[in-house]
C-alpha cells in the first residue's frame, strides 16, 4: 500500500464533538450560580440530582440500544443491584470513614463494579440471545434482582434499606458523573472499539466475517452500561431513603426506554434533553396530580413511545420523514448560506442521528440488495443472464 | 505440507437430509485466480460460508497454507487469513465509507479500551495510522472522494467495490469475492475485471470468486471448478471446463 | 395432590395466554407485549357487563367482542405500519400499546381492584380431594379450546394459510395468500382466546386491576417460551408445567417469596439451554 494519499485529514474543531458537555455544563453552571448567590431549595437540588441520575441511566442504556442495537429492559435492575449494594456499603464506611465524599465515591465504585459485574455475569449466557429474547431475557433478570433484595432481611426486606441522606452538594457530584458518563461514552464511540460496536449494529454477520469478535464487545457494551446504571443506582440511593425495591420495577426501565426512544435511539444530545425534560415532568405531574390521574403520566409515556417510533421507522412515512428532516433543513441552511460551498460530506463517524436498524430478516430474505432510490440514474441495468 | 494456499479435503456438508455440498477438493495455488462457477443452487455459496465459518463442515477439512482450519469460528479464520465479499452485499450501512474500511482493519491495531476512552497516545498514533492506510486502501477503488458518505448512500457499483476493499482490510491471504459482477452492466463488469487483477497483482492476492457472468470467469480465471447438485462437476483449466460436454449440459440441459 | 389440580388450572390459563403468544410470535414474527393487557380489558368488559346485565353468558361474549376487537385494532394502528421496519422498533411500540391500555384502564375504572362474583364456587370430592368446579371447567375448557385450534390449523384451508405466511411471508405473498389478512385473522383469534384466558382468571381470582395482564402475560410469554415458541402442543404444555411449578414453589414457605424469581430463572435457563424450547424448530439465517 504505497499509493500516495491525495491530501492530509485535516485537524479541525468540531463543535458536534463537544456539544454534549456544553450542554450539560451550561445546565449545571446556571443551578450553581444560582445556588452560590441565592441558595437553592431543597426541592430544586432533589429535581436537580433526579435529572442528573436519569441522564446517567438514559445515556447508558442509549448505548446498548441505540449504539449496540439490542433492547434490553433491565436496566433498572443493574440500578438495582448498585443501589443496594454501594449504599449498604456506604453505610458501613459512614463508621469508618469521616469524610461523607470519600463514602459516596468509595460507594458509587462498589456499586458501579458490583453492578458490572452483574452486567458481565448475565451477559455472558444471554448475549447469544437476539432481539426479543434478549429482551425478555433482560426483563427476567430485572424482577429477579427485585425480588431477590425483596426478601433479603440484610437488605431492609420489603421495607428498603435505609440510607444516609446526603446534603445539598449531592446535585454537584450527580453533574460530575455525568461528565464522566459522557467522557467515557463519547470517547469509547470515537474510536476503533465504537466503530466495531456499530458495525455489529448494522450487520452482525459481516462483522463477524471482518475478524470482529462480536461477543466480546457486547459484552463490553453491556458491562459499561450495568456499571454507570449502577453508580445512578447509588446516587439515587444518596438521596432518597429507605431504598425501595418496588422503585426498581420493570415499570422503571420502561421510563428510561421512553427517554432514550424520544431522544432518538442512538443519540446522546437527544438522551440528555429527553432525560432532563421527562424529569422535570414526572416530578410535575408527580406533585400536581393525584390518585388515578397519576395514569395520565404513563399515558404520555405510552403515546410518546407509539409515536416516535412510528414516526421514525414506518416505511410509509419515509418520505415525508426525509422531507421535514432536521438534516434536510441544515443541508438547506448551509446552502443558502454559502451558495458556493460544496454539498456537505456525512459525518466522518457515521452519525447516530440515524435509527440504527438490523436488517430485518424478511427483507433479507425476499429481497436483494436495494441502492438507495436516489441514485436511480446511476444504477446499472440488470444484465439478464 | 502442500504447496497449495488453499486446499479443501472432501468438504461436505448437509442439512437435514439434503446434501448441499459433497466432497469438494479445490486446489489453489498462490496469487492465483480460481473460478467457482455452476447452476443456480449448486451449492457455491455453501462452499464459501464453510470457508469462512459461517457454517462447519460436516465432513472433511480445509487448509489454509497448511493450517488447518476446519471448525474454527467466523472471527478466527478471518484473523488467519480469509476475507470475503457477500452475495447480497453486506455492507455496515449506516457508516460512512471509511469507517466501513476501518471496522475492517480494527485488527492490525493495538489500541486497547482503556487508551481509547482515556485518549492516550497510543490512540492518536494508532488512529492516524490507520486512517492513512484506509484512505490508501479506498484511492485505490477509487474510493477516497466519497469516503465520508454514508455506505447505503454509494451507488450499487461502488458498494460492491467498497465490498472488496472492506475485506482487503484485513489483510488476507485469499480473498473470496461472491458473485462480484452480479448486476453489472457489460462495461462496469471489464472494469471490474481489470480491479480483481490489479487487486491480485498489487497486493499479492489470491482470489477465489463465484460468478454467473461467463466473459468474466473466461476473461480472468486461470482455472475452474464446476458445481451441479453439491457436486464437482468438472475441473481444470478454463478452455478445456467449458468445453467439458457435462459442463454444457448442466448449464444448457439435454437436447 | 390440591396443589397439582390448582396448578393444573392456572396452568391451563397460561396455556391460553402462551397460545395468542405463540400464534402471534409464529405468524407476525412479533413479540406482542400488549397480549397480557388485552387479557385485562376483558376482565374489566366482564366486570362491566356483568353489573349491568348480570348475564354470565352475556359478559363472557361482550369480552370476546371487545378483546378481538381490540387485538385487531391494535394491529391495524400500531403494527401494520412497522410492517418491514425493525424488531426493536416493533417491540418498543408493543410496550408503548401495553401501557396505553393500562393507563386508559387506570383512567377509567381506577388502581383499586374491583371485586366480581363469576360462576359458582362449589366444590366437588374427587378421590378425596376437594377441587373447585370452576377449576374443572377452566381445564376442560383449555383442552377444548386448543384441540380445536390444532384442528383449524391443521386441517382447514385458512390454517393452512398461516401455516405457510409463518414459513415464509414473501413467498406466501407470492402465491396469492392475502397475508395482513391472516395476520389480522391471527390478532383476532389470539385477542378471542385472551378473553378465555380473563373469564378463567376471574374465576379462579375474582378481582381486577389495571396490571393485572402484565405479570400473567410475561409469564405466558415465558410458558410460550419453555414450550417451543410457534408450537400449539408446546405452549399448552409450557403453560401447564409453569402452572405446576407455581403453585408448588407457593407452597413450600422457603421459596414463596422466590417464586417470580424462580420462574424467571427457569426462563432464562430455558433460553441458554435451548433457546428453541421444548418443542420449537431451530431457524437457520441466510448468508
Amino acid at each position: 500500500m504505497t499509493t500516495p494519499v491525495s491530501a492530509p485529514e485535516k485537524k479541525k474543531f468540531r463543535l458536534k464533538y463537544y456539544i454534549n458537555y456544553l450542554l450539560v455544563g451550561a445546565f449545571f453552571l446556571i443551578f450553581l450560580i444560582m445556588d452560590m448567590t441565592m441558595g437553592l431549595r431543597t426541592s430544586s437540588v432533589q429535581l436537580l440530582v433526579k435529572i442528573a441520575y436519569s441522564i446517567i441511566l438514559a445515556v447508558s442504556l442509549n448505548m446498548v440500544v441505540g449504539f449496540l442495537g439490542e433492547l434490553s429492559l433491565g436496566h433498572a435492575g443493574f440500578m438495582c443491584v448498585g443501589a443496594y449494594i454501594g449504599c449498604f456499603c456506604a453505610n458501613y464506611l459512614h463508621k469508618v470513614i469521616p469524610s461523607p465524599l470519600v463514602v459516596l465515591i468509595l460507594a458509587m465504585l462498589i456499586g458501579g463494579v458490583v453492578a458490572a459485574v452483574f452486567g458481565f455475569l448475565i451477559g455472558l449466557p444471554t448475549l447469544r440471545l437476539k432481539g426479543d429474547y434478549l429482551a425478555i431475557a433482560t426483563l427476567a433478570f430485572g424482577e429477579i434482582v427485585r425480588t431477590v433484595f425483596k426478601n433479603l432481611n440484610a437488605f431492609g426486606g420489603a421495607l428498603g434499606l435505609t440510607t444516609k441522606r446526603y446534603d445539598n452538594s449531592l446535585y454537584i457530584i450527580a453533574f460530575l458523573v455525568v461528565l464522566f458518563t459522557l467522557f467515557v461514552t463519547q470517547n469509547l464511540k470515537r474510536s476503533k472499539h465504537g466503530r466495531a460496536i456499530e458495525a455489529i449494529r448494522d450487520n452482525e454477520i459481516a462483522a463477524r466475517a471482518m475478524g470482529v469478535n462480536v461477543t466480546y464487545y457486547k459484552l463490553m457494551v453491556f458491562i459499561i452500561a450495568a456499571f454507570f446504571a449502577g453508580v445512578a443506582g447509588v446516587i439515587y440511593g444518596h438521596l432518597v431513603t429507605p431504598v425501595s425495591n418496588t422503585f426498581f420495577s420493570f415499570n422503571y426501565s420502561i421510563e428510561i426506554l421512553v427517554m432514550v426512544v424520544l431522544g432518538g435511539m442512538g443519540n446522546v444530545s437527544g438522551s440528555i434533553i429527553a432525560a432532563t425534560l421527562l424529569t422535570f415532568i414526572n416530578v410535575q405531574l408527580t406533585t400536581q396530580l393525584s390518585g388515578d390521574m397519576a395514569a395520565l403520566k404513563y399515558l404520555i409515556y405510552a403515546l410518546i413511545l407509539i409515536a416516535m417510533v412510528l414516526w421514525n421507522n414506518a416505511p410509509a412515512l419515509r418520505d415525508v420523514r426525509e422531507k421535514f428532516s432536521l438534516h434536510r433543513l441544515l443541508a438547506f441552511l448551509n446552502r443558502k448560506l454559502h451558495p458556493a460551498a460544496e454539498t456537505p460530506d456525512a459525518p466522518e463517524i457515521a452519525d447516530w442521528d440515524k435509527i440504527p436498524t438490523k436488517i430485518p430478516m424478511d427483507a433479507l430474505l425476499s429481497t436483494d440488495i436495494k441502492p438507495d432510490h436516489t441514485f436511480e440514474a446511476d444504477k446499472p441495468e440488470k444484465p439478464s443472464k | 505440507m502442500s504447496n497449495y494456499l488453499l486446499e479443501t479435503k472432501n468438504l461436505s456438508i448437509s442439512f437435514g437430509g439434503l446434501k448441499a455440498a459433497q466432497d469438494v477438493n479445490l486446489k489453489i495455488t498462490k496469487n492465483e485466480l480460481y473460478g467457482l462457477i455452476g447452476p443456480n443452487g449448486a451449492g457455491k455459496t455453501t462452499v464459501f460460508n464453510m470457508l469462512t465459518g459461517v457454517y462447519r463442515p460436516t465432513s472433511g477439512e480445509f487448509f489454509l497454507d497448511g493450517e488447518n482450519l476446519t471448525g474454527k469460528s467466523a472471527i478466527d479464520i478471518n484473523r488467519r487469513g480469509i476475507a470475503r465479499t457477500f452475495q447480497n452485499i453486506r455492507l455496515f450501512s449506516n457508516m460512512s465509507v471509511i469507517d466501513n474500511v476501518l471496522v475492517g482493519m480494527s485488527n492490525q491495531s493495538k489500541c486497547g479500551i482503556f487508551a481509547s476512552i482515556f485518549r492516550l497516545p497510543s490512540y492518536y498514533r494508532t488512529e492516524k495510522e490507520l486512517r492513512e492506510k484506509a484512505r490508501a486502501l479506498l484511492d485505490v477503488f477509487g474510493l477516497d472522494g466519497e469516503r465520508r458518505t454514508l455506505a447505503s448512500n454509494l451507488p450499487y457499483g461502488k458498494q460492491r467495490k467498497l465490498e472488496i476493499a472492506r475485506a482487503l482490510a484485513t489483510n488476507p491471504k485469499l480473498l473470496l469475492l461472491d458473485e462480484p459482477a452480479a448486476g453489472m452492466n457489460p462495461q462496469e463488469t471489464a472494469e471490474l475485471m481489470e480491479t480483481i487483477r490489479f487487486i491480485r497483482d498489487h497486493f499479492d492476492m489470491t482470489v477465489l470468486l463465484i460468478e454467473h457472468d461467463m466473459s468474466l470467469v473466461s476473461g480472468i480465471c486461470d482455472e475452474l471448478t464446476v458445481l451441479n447438485f453439491g457436486t464437482t462437476l468438472a475441473q481444470g483449466s478454463v478452455s478445456d471446463v467449458l468445453h467439458n460436454p457435462e459442463v454444457v449440459r448442466a448449464y444448457l440441459g439435454d437436447e | 395432590m390440591s396443589t397439582l389440580v390448582n396448578g393444573l388450572c392456572l396452568g391451563g390459563i397460561y396455556a391460553l395466554i402462551a397460545l395468542g403468544y405463540t400464534m402471534v410470535y409464529g405468524i407476525a414474527k412479533m413479540l406482542n407485549f400488549a397480549h397480557g393487557d388485552i387479557i385485562m380489558i376483558g376482565a374489566y368488559a366482564i366486570i362491566s357487563t356483568l353489573s349491568l346485565t348480570g348475564n354470565t353468558l352475556a359478559a363472557i361474549i361482550a369480552a370476546i367482542i371487545i378483546c378481538t376487537l381490540l387485538g385487531v385494532l391494535t394491529e391495524r394502528l400500531a403494527y401494520r405500519p412497522l410492517r418491514g421496519a425493525s424488531p426493536l422498533a416493533v417491540l418498543i411500540t408493543a410496550i408503548g400499546v401495553s401501557y396505553l391500555l393500562q393507563s386508559i384502564a387506570q383512567l377509567i375504572f381506577g388502581a383499586q381492584s374491583i371485586t366480581v362474583e363469576i360462576g359458582s364456587l362449589n366444590a366437588v370430592n374427587v378421590l378425596g380431594v376437594s377441587i373447585p368446579v370452576s377449576s374443572l371447567i377452566t381445564l376442560a375448557l383449555c383442552v377444548v379450546i386448543m384441540t380445536a385450534l390444532t384442528l383449524f390449523i391443521t386441517k382447514t384451508k385458512l390454517g393452512c394459510a398461516m401455516l405457510a405466511v409463518s414459513e415464509d411471508r414473501a413467498a406466501a405473498q407470492l402465491m396469492g395468500i392475502n397475508t395482513n389478512m391472516i395476520i389480522t385473522l391471527t390478532f383476532a383469534i389470539g385477542s378471542a382466546l385472551a378473553a378465555f384466558a380473563s373469564t378463567f382468571y376471574l374465576m379462579q381470582i375474582p378481582s381486577a386491576t389495571p396490571t393485572l395482564g402484565s405479570m400473567p402475560g410475561i409469564k405466558a410469554f415465558t410458558a410460550a417460551v419453555i414450550g417451543g415458541i410457534g408450537s400449539i402442543p408446546g405452549a399448552m404444555i409450557g403453560g401447564i408445567l409453569l402452572g405446576v411449578i407455581e403453585k408448588f414453589a407457593l407452597s413450600v414457605p422457603a421459596l414463596a417469596p422466590y417464586t417470580t424469581a424462580i420462574e424467571f430463572g427457569l426462563l432464562i435457563i430455558i433460553l441458554l439451554v435451548k433457546p428453541t424450547g421444548l418443542l420449537g424448530k431451530k431457524r437457520r439465517e441466510k448468508v
